[in-house]
């Protein structure tokens, strides 16, 4: 008997002290939170970061929530209490849901008149400051269909053929950001009443469905991957990193994007309601739209920075694709139709 | 020719031998009681002749016909066990009438046939009863009507009057007699009363004059 | 204990934590839940909605055909282990009890691992693993059954004509049917609520009522509709129990007098050689899928190595890139998360039992109030809270104590069930004669009562841990980033089709897997090394699925 109880108490002392860093830490530390496929560290996204933290002695620590709908959904049903206190990723398809939540706290961000009109324009009371933007569009692995002289497809209409049948690989809409804005992008194209028979025709042609961008792109698309599906639903910005990290070295794309599929995405980030360092917080969504911060983005985030004066990596220029005219959908549209489309997408789809 | 005949049975079970060299005959009608004390084999003997029971050597015949391979089914052979072995899901008339049902005989008849045999045992009235209510002593003549109800070849009775208070033992004891002879069937019972031996059973066997274990 | 009752105010002072704790965090999210979900609006969407009429048909016939498959299987099983003895009996009963008291997780991925890439994340895969898990239900309470079942009555109806198929027919299984329709009704309760199994085994599209009450609440923030649906399975589940509780009693109790009968080794090469490879292959069905896991950690995208196991803190998508979730802090934070719930579930535990045993008549409500949690899914208890906890003065949502009591509120009926049998089997004499030697009611108690407690809360604890370890259902909505569990990070890393990323899945899965089976076989063999100071209590083997 005597034994269990010096094992209890040698339990009990063990977690008590492991559990006593559950309260905050001397110095600042800000968290900040964000989807799966922000690089965690090695990059100059990092180096950045690092150079904030040297300049302020405002620690930065990343928390990687998962995929994007994944993120939101726990600040969701964390708002005021949040796990953070700055949040990155937050896209223009899955704001309304968060300033729905009250996830935000509105803050106007030093460095927002960099930032061109079209970016704030839903956030006009600055519940949150764009980032970045980039476009939605389909990629495809130009050799992959060289090799099999099959011509690539040329638009959305042409993955409903029966020779593209089980060549795409798309994300769930419900978790992740570039998934809902592709589904938003065919339902620009095909209407609000047509999208439904184009989603059952593509899957009868045996489109997958995975969770994430970073499970998409990085394990099912037959390029970056080795997966076997050569079409994936990827950003006009993703060719670049394809060119600059091929090994052998290369200087022509071996991806392409589908211009007619691109929808545009607005990425934002904001102070966390509820947040324990709001002061700290502050000064990171600043740093966040400077141009130290925001060059680092195009080549390793892969997207444009908000900051319009910010200058653009001749390579990235070169190899990305900035359609003339992306598809959009009118914000209150989104806003109001975003739950049941997704709903209705569910049952088509997913069954 | 016998009506049940057992030559040079033996059985053995976990290296003790039970059973040696066991002859014994019964003619048709005949009922014989096979005596000894408990523990003496007499009860592996009728699971023998019943087919529960494989023995290690010997032969079981019934009406002439080598019925050693035979599986239980087949024999024709009923047994009333010690302990009854009613079905406790079933009413009494359902557990008089199994033996009919398994027949195919179909549901009228049978039922009618049962009740029959519910009268001649002394239980109308007790048709829908549940057998998990019944006496010792009404339990005992409702197993007895189910074996008898299906007409087999051969009747076994193990140790049909063991526990029953004096009263009804002294009862029962002359009621299976009358009713045995008055089937007619041919009856092996096993039992350690000699006066149960006497009064039921035209003959008396002695476990001990026919087995002979080494 | 007539003459020596605790006093009144013990009693109620023992009682109070425990009914608090229940009225707090059970009985409170479950009227937040009703109150959100019974709002005309949402009823009325949810019911028009055609998810949800797919999603409750789904739910319906997966475990309709999960019950029939296991039952159908585990008969000759349950035979071969009532009528025989032979060598490996106690072993194959113990490896299906291991089994069943895996974690949910655990049980997917060794499907995982176990089936070819054509028929994962297919629905027979599912039915598979639930096959799998549910088998020692089956055969336990079957077995237990047809060991009381007179071989002379079947022998009784075969003298009466009957061939073994009618034996079959007309006796074995009408006096099996209790204890069928008793396992049937068990396997049908923890296959409908199945959550762990098909979250990980599971495409996207397969959702069973609790899957979609959590991707509603969690990934569509729609928590009205998942309130519905919560309470919506909860009728379905209340109906279900009511209904078996009527049909059980209605059926025939007759074998629960009869002794039970006494095996016997096989005899015959036939014999031998049908229970051999019954038990066998009941053995290879239920040990498959647990190699599988074992075998499937060490198959990287290099071949056959250690790296997962070597890696196993590292889980890099590409350069930079992680999959968000750290396995050793998993690690670390499920060993911390169940050291609490334990620490808790024990100390509730005994001041309930305390309090029902010394209640008497009136215990009976604390008894039945501490078992309702496991009535109910884990997933609407942790949906409950979150929902509850939200707005201050209640703000728990981020406290680091939140995870561990949900944990302890599925726990503490396997703490209560052990501590009380052992109470009520102490001989009343005791206390008495302490009594007359001068000890006040309560002393009395403290002297002879209570020394008694300590092996079965440990018993209890270790049960505690177990379930801590593997709980997946509740913990999926109350864990913070950071924060996850172990079940948590096994399920994101079989996620991904990454060949290394699920071999560390599968690693942490064995892990997890051989933790909990050496948690409860040392449950299992408490009795044993227990002090022989009184009879062992019967644990009740009827363990919820998280």
């Amino acid at each position: 008997m005597r034994v269990i109880t010096t094992l209890l108490g040698a339990a009990l002392a063990v977690t008590a002290t492991a559990c006593g860093t559950d309260a905050s830490s001397s110095g600042d530390k800000v968290t900040l939170v964000a989807y799966d496929s922000f690089p965690v560290e090695g990059t100059p996204v990092n180096d950045a970061l690092a150079a904030f933290t040297a300049e302020s002695g405002i620690e930065v620590e990343l928390l990687i929530a998962g995929d994007t709908g994944t993120m939101l959904s726990k600040a969701a049903l964390t708002a005021g209490n949040p796990e953070g206190d700055v949040m990155w990723g937050v896209d223009n398809t899955f704001l309304s849901r968060a300033l729905d939540a009250g996830v935000f706290d509105p803050y106007r961000a030093a460095g927002l008149d960099t930032v061109p009109a079209e970016l704030t324009v839903l956030v006009p009371d600055a519940e949150a400051t764009p980032v970045d933007f980039s476009d939605v569009c389909l990629n495809y692995d130009i050799g992959w269909f060289a090799q099999r002289g099959l011509a690539p497809p040329a638009s959305l209409g042409d993955l409903v053929d029966p020779a593209y049948a089980d060549l795409l690989v798309v994300q769930n809409p419900a978790t992740s950001s570039p998934g809902l804005a592709f589904l938003l992008a065919t339902i620009d194209a095909f209407g609000p009443d047509g999208w439904q028979d184009y989603w059952r025709a593509l899957t009868d042609n045996g489109v997958e469905v995975v969770d994430g961008w970073t499970q998409a792109y990085t394990e099912r698309f037959s390029w970056t991957g080795r997966g076997p599906r050569p079409i994936v639903v990827s950003y006009g910005s993703s060719p670049p990193f394809e060119v600059l990290f091929a090994d052998p070295p290369r200087d022509d794309s071996p991806t392409a994007v589908i211009e007619s599929s691109c929808f545009r995405q607005i990425e934002f980030a904001g102070v966390l309601r509820g947040t324990d360092e709001p002061e700290a917080a502050r000064r990171l969504v600043d740093f966040l739209l400077t141009d130290g911060f925001q060059r680092t983005l195009p080549l390793n985030v892969f997207v444009f920075p908000a900051n319009g004066s910010t200058e653009l990596p001749p390579e990235f220029v070169e190899f990305s694709t900035i359609p003339e005219a992306p598809r959009s959908l009118d914000p209150i549209d989104i806003e109001a139709n975003r739950a049941d489309w997704i709903d209705e997408w569910t049952e088509l789809v997913l069954g | 020719m016998s009506a049940l005949e057992v030559r040079g049975i033996g059985v053995d079970f976990d290296g003790l031998t039970i059973l040696d060299g066991v002859d014994l005959s019964l003619h048709s009608g005949e009922i014989v009681a096979l005596l000894g004390p408990s523990g003496s084999g007499k009860t592996t003997l009728l699971r023998v002749i019943a087919g529960i029971v494989r023995p290690s050597s010997g032969s079981v015949l019934i009406d002439g016909i080598d019925a050693t391979a035979l599986a239980i089914h087949r024999r024709r052979v009923g047994m009333v066990f010690q302990d009854n072995q009613l079905f406790p899901h079933r009413t009494t008339i359902d557990n008089i009438a199994f033996g009919l049902k398994m027949q195919g005989v179909g549901r009228a008849e049978r039922l009618r046939r049962a009740a029959l045999w519910l009268d001649r045992i002394g239980l109308t009235g007790f048709a829908d009863r549940r057998v998990t209510e019944l006496s010792g002593g009404e339990a005992k003549r409702v197993a007895l009507a189910r074996t008898l109800v299906a007409e087999p070849l051969v009747v076994l009775l193990d140790e049909p009057l063991t526990g029953l208070d004096r009263e009804l033992h002294d009862r029962l004891m002359t009621e299976l007699a009358t009713l045995l002879r008055a089937t007619g069937i041919t009856t092996l019972l096993v039992t350690h009363d000699p006066d149960e031996a006497a009064v039921i059973a035209d003959r008396v066997v002695q476990i001990d004059a026919i087995n002979h274990p080494a | 204990m007539a003459g020596n009752r605790l006093p009144r105010w013990l009693v109620v002072a023992l009682a109070a934590g425990p009914a608090t704790g229940l009225a707090v965090f059970f009985a409170w999210p479950f009227l937040t839940l009703l109150a959100e979900a019974l709002t005309g609006e949402t009823i009325a969407s949810t019911i028009r909605r055609r998810s949800t009429r797919t999603v409750v048909w789904f739910t319906l016939w997966q475990a309709l055909v999960s019950t029939a498959v296991t039952i159908a299987l585990g008969l000759a099983p349950a035979y071969v282990v009532a009528r025989y003895e032979f060598r490996g009996r106690t072993l194959l009963v113990g490896l299906l009890t291991a089994v069943f008291v895996l974690p949910t997780v655990v049980m997917g991925a060794a499907f995982l691992a176990l089936l070819p890439d054509s028929l994962d994340r297919t629905v027979w895969a599912v039915i598979g693993a639930h096959v799998v898990f549910n088998l020692a239900v089956v055969v336990r309470l079957v077995s237990l059954a047809w060991e009381h079942l007179p071989t002379d009555m079947e022998s009784a109806a075969a003298t009466l004509g009957a061939t073994p198929r009618r034996v079959f027919a007309e006796i074995t299984l009408p006096l099996l049917r209790p204890a069928l329709t008793a396992s049937a009704a068990i396997v049908f309760l923890f296959t409908f609520t199945s959550f762990g199994v098909v979250r990980v085994i599971g495409a996207p599209g397969t959702r069973t009522i609790e899957v979609e009450v959590w991707r509603r609440a969690t990934q569509l923030g729609d928590l009205g509709g998942a309130a519905t649906l919560a309470l919506l399975q909860l009728a379905v589940l209340g109906a279900f129990v009511a209904w078996s509780a009527i049909a059980q009693r209605r059926s025939s109790r007759a074998l629960d007098l009869r002794p039970a009968i006494s095996r016997r080794r096989p005899v015959g090469r036939t014999e031998v050689g049908r229970v051999r490879a019954i038990a066998g292959a009941s053995a290879a069905l239920v040990v498959a899928p647990l190699l599988a896991l074992v075998v499937r950690s060490f198959s990287t995208p290099t071949g056959w190595s250690v790296s997962a196991w070597t890696n196993l803190g590292r889980t890099e998508i590409r350069p930079g890139l992680r999959i968000g979730i750290d396995p050793i802090d998993a690690l670390w934070n499920s060993v911390r998360t169940a050291a609490w719930a334990t620490l808790f579930a024990v100390v509730i535990g005994a001041l309930a039992s305390l309090a029902i045993a010394a209640a008497g008549r009136s215990g009976r409500f604390l008894d039945v109030g501490l078992m309702l949690p496991l009535g109910t899914s884990a997933v609407t208890i942790g949906f409950g809270m979150l929902i509850t906890f939200d707005t201050a003065p209640v703000d728990w949502r981020a406290s680091w104590w939140l995870v561990p009591v949900g944990h302890a509120l599925i726990a503490v009926p396997f703490v209560v069930r052990a501590t009380l049998g052992v109470l009520r089997s102490v001989d009343p004499d005791l206390t008495d004669a302490a009594a007359t030697l001068g000890a006040s009611p309560s002393r009395a108690w403290i002297e002879t009562v209570v020394p008694y407690l300590w092996w079965p809360l440990a018993v209890g604890g270790a049960l505690a841990a177990a379930i801590s370890l593997g709980e997946f259902g509740a913990t999926s909505f109350l864990s913070r980033s950071g924060g996850e569990t172990l079940p948590i990070a096994i399920e994101r890393l079989l996620a991904r089709t990454g060949s290394l990323l699920q071999a560390q899945g599968s690693a942490l899965a064995a892990i997890l897997a051989l933790v909990t089976i050496l948690l409860v076989v040392g449950v299992e063999h408490a009795p044993r090394i227990a002090p022989r100071i009184a009879p062992a209590a019967r644990r009740d083997r009827s363990r919820r699925r998280t």
